[in-house]
């Protein structure tokens, strides 16, 4: 495993071939919980932790498990990390822990996890398997934490909780837009994240 | 009754789990590029929706809920962190189910549907729905009826966005946004269309 191949392996999914703007993976229940940056903080650590771990146990067993049950031992590994995020956001941060209500257990159809383990961690080592899954846990977390920086500061004047530009209605001179916070803008963003990067790459551009 | 087309209704158009909830996103963007697949898809989630929400209703109820294993003599269980694990269980045997059922008794059906059987399990939108069954604390009555409702919901959004994308073959769309990026401009113009369902209140 030479040093090169693991900082590609790490790297690649954050911009080159980022898993929710590049492969249409795990964009489900990761949006309803940007409209604030602590939330969707939150919300990638906890994904990163399953992904990383997933892999590396997924590649553990890799050839021990049966290609016919495969899925579900897969499904099996995935929802048990899952339990494990659960309930210790439960007993150690109740309060985040309630804001994202069911997206915490969505994580196990959360299409990455399930996609890394088929794709990558079934075919590679363990360690490469971990790295791949911390550089797409990363990748995911860019675009979250981006979509809600810009939704907190736009939608509500705030970043993590603390007031950067005073609001209208409590005597400063910014009028929040409201729009920001509601589920659509989260479509709006990262559609014109995707623009970005697209302009950046322009090798991704789709051909239709 | 009432209640019920209430709880219908607001499954379908304002707590539309793909416009209000972002459930089953992948699949709604990646299999939305003609209204005939759409559609299969469509079908599939409602039936797959109808049959899991109320089982694993069941399962919460009578295995899950603290207190619910008095039944069986014992008196103080609470076994609701086994919850995530059982209701995937549940819904991936459910589809592996509905799939030979179909394959055995409805052959039409069974090769309309095809592929989109086993891309099911790991739709958000199933698990989302059992839930926010648990969550909302629903009786059986109401998880069927919020069984149906979300999965109408889910399809009549998937079948209008293939509508829309069909459309925008004719649109001159600058290249950066091409795809994938206008898809996301666009399911974000019609969740906001939704929002105007949001003050409905039967």
């Amino acid at each position: 495993m030479s040093e090169s191949k693991s900082r590609e392996v790490l790297w690649s999914p954050v911009f080159r071939n980022n898993p929710i703007a590049l492969q249409i993976l795990g964009i489900c229940s990761a949006l309803a919980v940007t409209s604030k940056l602590e939330t969707a903080v939150v919300m990638s650590l906890a994904v990163t932790f399953v992904i990383a771990c997933s892999n590396a146990t997924v590649s553990l067993i890799r050839s021990v498990i049966p290609s016919s049950i495969r899925i579900i031992v897969q499904m099996t590994i995935i929802s048990s990390l899952v339990i494990l995020v659960d309930q210790f956001l439960q007993a150690y941060f109740f309060e985040i822990s309630k804001q994202l209500t069911v997206f915490v257990g969505l994580i196990i159809t959360n299409c990455i996890v399930m996609g890394r383990a088929e794709a990558f961690a079934m075919k590679n080592g363990v360690g490469m398997s971990f790295l791949d899954g911390i550089g797409n846990g990363l990748g995911y977390s860019l675009i979250l934490i981006v979509v809600g920086f810009f939704r907190e500061l736009l939608g509500a004047g705030a970043i993590w909780g603390y007031t950067v530009f005073p609001l209208a209605r409590d005597g400063g001179w910014y009028v929040p837009n409201g729009l920001m916070l509601l589920p659509p803008s989260a479509f709006f963003l990262i559609g014109l994240f995707i623009w970005v990067l697209r302009t950046w790459n322009p090798e991704q551009v789709e051909k239709d | 009754m009432e209640h019920y087309l209430s709880l219908f209704i607001k499954a379908i158009f304002i707590e539309n789990l793909a416009l209000a909830f972002f459930l089953g996103m992948c699949t709604f963007l990646a299999v939305s590029k003609n209204v005939k697949t759409a559609f299969g898809l469509g079908l599939a989630v409602v039936v797959i929706q109808s049959i899991t929400i109320p089982a694993n209703n069941l399962i919460y109820h009578h295995l899950l809920k603290p207190g619910a294993l008095t039944w069986l003599g014992v008196e103080d269980s609470d076994l609701r962190f086994l919850g995530l694990i059982s209701y995937i269980g549940v819904i991936a045997a459910m589809v592996q189910i509905l799939e030979m059922t179909l394959d055995r008794f409805f052959p039409p059906l069974y090769n309309a549907l095809g592929i989109f059987l086993p891309l099911i399990t790991v739709n958000c939108a199933i698990l989302g729905g059992s839930l926010f069954m648990v969550e909302r604390d629903y009786n059986f009555a109401e998880s069927v009826v919020y069984g149906v409702g979300s999965g109408v919901g889910w399809a009549m959004a998937i079948v209008a966005l293939a509508g829309i994308r069909e459309k925008m073959k004719y649109s001159d769309v600058p290249d950066g946004l091409k795809g994938l990026g206008i898809t996301f401009i666009t399911v974000g113009l019609m969740a906001l269309a939704f929002m105007a369902f949001g003050g409905i209140d039967l």
